[in-house]
Formats: structure tokens, sequence, C-alpha cells
């Protein structure tokens, strides 16, 4: 199953709408590391908010999408993890350490927003797309 | 109350999502807490993907289990892989979460109530789990 | 411990023979002629006994009147569910008029009893005859009774559990003090439930507020052994999922001994000394900057 990817100015947005299986999720990674490229986005965010269980795999799995992100320039923001869903990953030591994350994706953008506005120099227009 | 059991076989990565999913409906028909279901969900899919990687196949076995008034839920992760040679060492905290290896049994065992694991090089692996209704 | 059946089985499949049936149905059908006197006569015992002292003798007789029935009719069909259901009804009904578990058990032995002297006096003529309708009768007897107060505790407990979840979640209040803003005082002493329930309060806390940072005064809690401290690690963990920091204030120098002992590495912790300080490191975080208002010069008179 694709996940859809929306470009929002110079970002990538990856929403999750369902159970991904392991074929999925490697795919997923993937593409978001082939279109940072293609789109020279500065930043990536993944929303998990409709996964019910981010097992050892998953969690894996969205490090290394975030380290390879990083190699392409780009900064990775999780986003949506579900209070459940964050007390059983702590329970198993999975912690997603070095990986920015965020409330929602309104939370997501505005981290990129400040984040990236230190890095970079140029002023950025104020208009949302 | 008839007493449940369903057996999802597990052989390709799909059947980690099917296990996982008919354990929630499972513990969720038992009332669990929200916060629960994440766990056990969790819980089962740690050891159904642990199937995948080291077993040819193998079968998730879930069951509802009484103890007087407690009602709760029982796992069973069975495969028929070349067994864990040393389950001191894999029950040791934080082993192979970070690796690429998936066991991470000692942390299963933090999200459930009751842990059982018997394993026989050459004979493969069961490991049983239960959480219990509060 | 009761057991559930899909249709009633009758009782008498725990007694002797088929006759039991018979002698079941000829006891039930006097102990329903006698019903005014023998329940009478129960009431009385109960007040004798200095039983359901919370309970009017109006009350009483009204209660009694339902149970005697209840407790006939189980003899005779051997339906257990209707008499569990009818017992937790009752409990409820009871127990917050702080009727205890000993008054309960002692009502139904009390019946028992009558019943049983009833019975031996209507068959006292006929020894075997009264050996055969006690068989019959003391297995379903023994049976009712357990049900009864099983059903009983059953409810109480379920209703002290009811209570102890009020009380925890009264006393883990998470406070949005300003937007992005949480402070959560821990007051008291902190076991894994109550930490358990605490964090999940705290994660729905930071998702209902759009939390991004959180206070966590501790300074409230006396001592916490190594399961605690651990949960406190990981609620701070589970926060940062959330896009949450939390700042751990009040922390004593034996609770940082602890934490240190098992292992936590307090520098990846963000710690400050009190709720005030923590409270001003959050804003300084949020990008908030606290200035007086200048106060109005005192009118001339």
């Amino acid at each position: 199953m694709q996940v859809p990817i929306l470009k929002q100015r110079d970002y990538l947005i990856a929403s999750i709408q369902a159970a991904l299986t392991d074929a999925d999720l490697l795919q997923l990674r993937d593409a978001l590391v082939s279109q940072v490229g293609t789109y020279r986005s500065r930043g990536v965010i993944v929303d998990v908010t409709a996964l019910d269980v981010m097992d050892s795999f998953a969690v894996r799995t969205l490090r290394d999408l975030a380290h390879m992100i990083r190699l392409r320039g780009a900064e990775t923001v999780i986003v949506g993890i579900q209070p459940e869903v964050s007390f059983a990953m702590v329970q198993l030591g999975l912690t997603l350490e070095g990986v920015s994350t965020a409330l929602d994706l309104e939370e997501g953008l505005a981290y990129l927003d400040k984040k990236l506005r230190t890095i970079s120099a140029p002023p950025t227009s104020k208009k949302r797309g | 109350m008839p007493s449940q059991e369903i057996t999802v076989p597990v052989n390709a990565d799909i059947d980690i999502v099917t296990a996982r999913q008919k354990g929630r409906e499972l513990a969720r028909d038992l009332g669990f807490t929200s916060t629960d279901l994440a766990l056990i969900a969790t819980a089962i899919s740690e050891l159904a993907r642990n199937i995948i990687l080291y077993a040819n196949s193998g079968e998730i076995l879930l069951s509802v289990v009484e103890n007087g008034t407690r009602r709760g839920l029982k796992v069973v992760a069975r495969d028929d892989g070349p067994g864990i040679p040393d389950i001191e060492r894999a029950l040791e905290e934080g082993f192979s979460t970070s690796r690429s290896l998936g066991l991470g049994l000692s942390g299963v065992r933090r999200l459930m109530d009751e842990f059982d694991i018997v394993s026989e090089i050459g004979n493969g692996t069961t490991v049983t789990v239960k959480k219990w209704r509060l | 411990m009761a057991e559930a059946s899909p249709h009633p089985v009758p009782i008498q499949k725990l007694g002797a023979g088929e006759s039991t049936a018979v002698l079941l149905r000829e006891l039930v059908a006097h102990l329903r002629q006698s019903r005014t006197q023998l329940r009478e006569e129960w009431a009385r015992r109960i007040t004798e006994a200095q039983l359901l002292t919370a309970m009017s003798k109006e009350e009483i007789f009204a209660e009694a009147t339902a149970v005697y029935d209840n407790y006939v009719d189980v003899l005779e069909t051997g339906a257990v569910e209707a008499l569990q259901d009818y017992a937790r009804n009752l409990s409820e009904r009871i127990i917050p008029r702080g009727v205890e578990t000993h008054e309960v058990v002692g009502i139904v032995l009390l019946l028992r009893d009558v019943l049983a002297r009833s019975l031996f006096s209507k068959y006292r003529q006929d020894f075997d005859k009264l050996s055969r309708v006690l068989d019959a009768y003391e297995p379903a007897a023994n049976r009712i009774g357990s049900t009864v107060a099983v059903s009983f505790v059953q409810e109480r407990e379920r209703i002290i559990r009811e209570q102890q979840e009020a009380i925890r979640e009264l006393s883990t209040p998470v406070l949005p003090v300003r937007e992005r803003l949480l402070i959560l005082p821990i007051i008291g002493m902190v076991d894994p439930l109550r930490a358990r329930q605490l964090t999940e309060q705290l994660l729905r806390g930071i998702r209902t507020n759009r939390a991004r940072v959180v206070v966590m005064d501790i300074t409230g809690v006396p001592a916490m052994d190594a399961t605690v401290a651990n949960h406190l690690v990981q609620t701070v963990e589970a926060s940062r999922l959330l896009g949450a920091t939390v700042i751990v204030t009040g922390l004593s120098p034996e609770l940082a001994q602890t934490l240190v002992n098992i292992g936590v590495d307090l520098s990846k912790m963000n710690t400050v000394g009190d709720l005030q300080g923590g409270i001003e490191e959050a804003e300084r975080q949020l990008g908030y900057r606290v200035v007086p208002m200048m106060e109005e010069p005192p009118v001339q008179t």
C-alpha cells in the first residue's frame, strides 16, 4: 500500500493512513529519501497518527529514514504518536532517540519553520502554501 | 461466555499486522483499557516479528483465560525455528532492541504480566505471555 | 466460585438419586406454604442477632421477602444466575447503606437455619424421609449461601476499585497554566499503579492542551523506589515523543541519588531546583518574557 506524499513549499508530508506492513514501511522510506533529492526539500514530516502500534521495526525504520534524509541535507519530524503508543514504546525501550518529534502536523510545521529559519539565511515568505 | 481461541499463522510480514489486530480485538472484547490494548498489540507485533525473522513459519494463538474472578488474554507464539541458544542472554535488558535482530524479549516481558519461554536447539521456540484485566 | 451455565442445571444433580427431584418439589411447596410465618421468624431473628442495623424494620422486611422468594425459587429451579443477578443488585443497594459482609453472610445462614428447622419439624416423625429431605436440601442451600456471599464480596470489590480510581485521578491533576504549558504537581507516595495513571493522564493532557513544556514538580514526593523512578524517566521519554519537554522540579538530593543509582543519566534530564524556577525556565523555552506592569502613580488630591 502506497503512502501518499504531499509537497508543501519545500517540505514533504507523508500521512500514514492505516497499519503498514514491513514492506510498505520500507517503500515509504525509500520514496521519501528519493523525493527529498528530486524536490530539494528541506524538511520531511511523517504523520503516524493512524498507527496504533509502533514496534521495533517501525522505530528502526523511522530512525534510518531520518538519518538518510539528514544525509541529504533535510530535517525529519515524526508527528502524531498517540499517547497509548508512546507509552508502549517506552515500555519496550524504543525511544526514537535522535529523531525530532512533535504533537501533530501543525506543530511539526512550526518546528521545521523555526529550526530551518535559524539554520539558513534567506528571508522566508510568510505565505503558507 | 464461550471460550474463544484464535490461531493466526505467521509466514509473511503481513501476518504480523493480522496477528496484532486480532489480538487487539479480542483484548477489547475483554474490556482492557486503551493503554493496555496498545501494550498487548505491541507485544504481539514483536513476538510475531521474531517468528518471521528466525523461523520459516509459526503461529500465534490467542485465547481468553480465567483465574478465579479475573479474566485475561493469553498469547502463545510458536515457531519451528532453530531455537535460542542462550535464553538468559536473550532476556537481558536492552539486548538487541537497537540492533537489526528483532528479539526484544525483555521488552515483551515488561509489557505483559506473565512471561514464559521454552526453546530448544533445533526444535523451535514457544513464548507464552498473559495480561490480566484489572 | 459460581459457574455460568447456558440453561439452569437442576441442583439435584449434586444430590443422590431421582427421588431428589420429587423431594425438592415437596419441600419447596412446604416452604412456600409456610412463607408468611417463616419469613417473620427470619426477620425477627435478624433483629435479635443485631444484623442490618443500618436498615429500618420495614426495609428489612421488604428485602427479606425478596430474598426468601428468591431463595425458594432457586431451590426449585437451580437457576444460579438469576440468584447472582439478584444478589449483586441487592448488594449494590445495601453497600452504600453501610451493610457489611458478615451481616450478609449472617442473614443468609439464618434463613438457611430457619428453613432447615421448619423441615425438621415437618418430617421429624419419619426419620428416614427427613434424612432424604435434608440430603436434597443441604447441597442446594450451601450453594445458595456461597453464591450470595460471593456476589456481595465481588460487588464490594468493584465499588472499592471504582473509588480508588476516582481518588487517584483527583490526586494527580494536570494543570494548564499558560498556553502550551502544563504543570503537574505530584504529592504523596507514588506506587507503580499511581505512577502509571499519572503517565496516562499527563500524556492525554499534553495532547488535549497541545502542551510543549511540562513542569513536573516532585517536591511533595517523599521517596521513590527504583520502579517508580523508572516510571518517571519513562514519562519524560513518552512526553518527548508527543513533542513536549519535561522539566522536573523539586528533585531532592536523595531522590537524585536514587535516579543515579538506577542508571539514569541526570544530565539528559531537564531538572530545575524549585517549581518557580521551573516555570520561569518553561516560559523561557516557550519564548515568553514576563514583564512587570507599570504601576499607576497615586492620584494627588
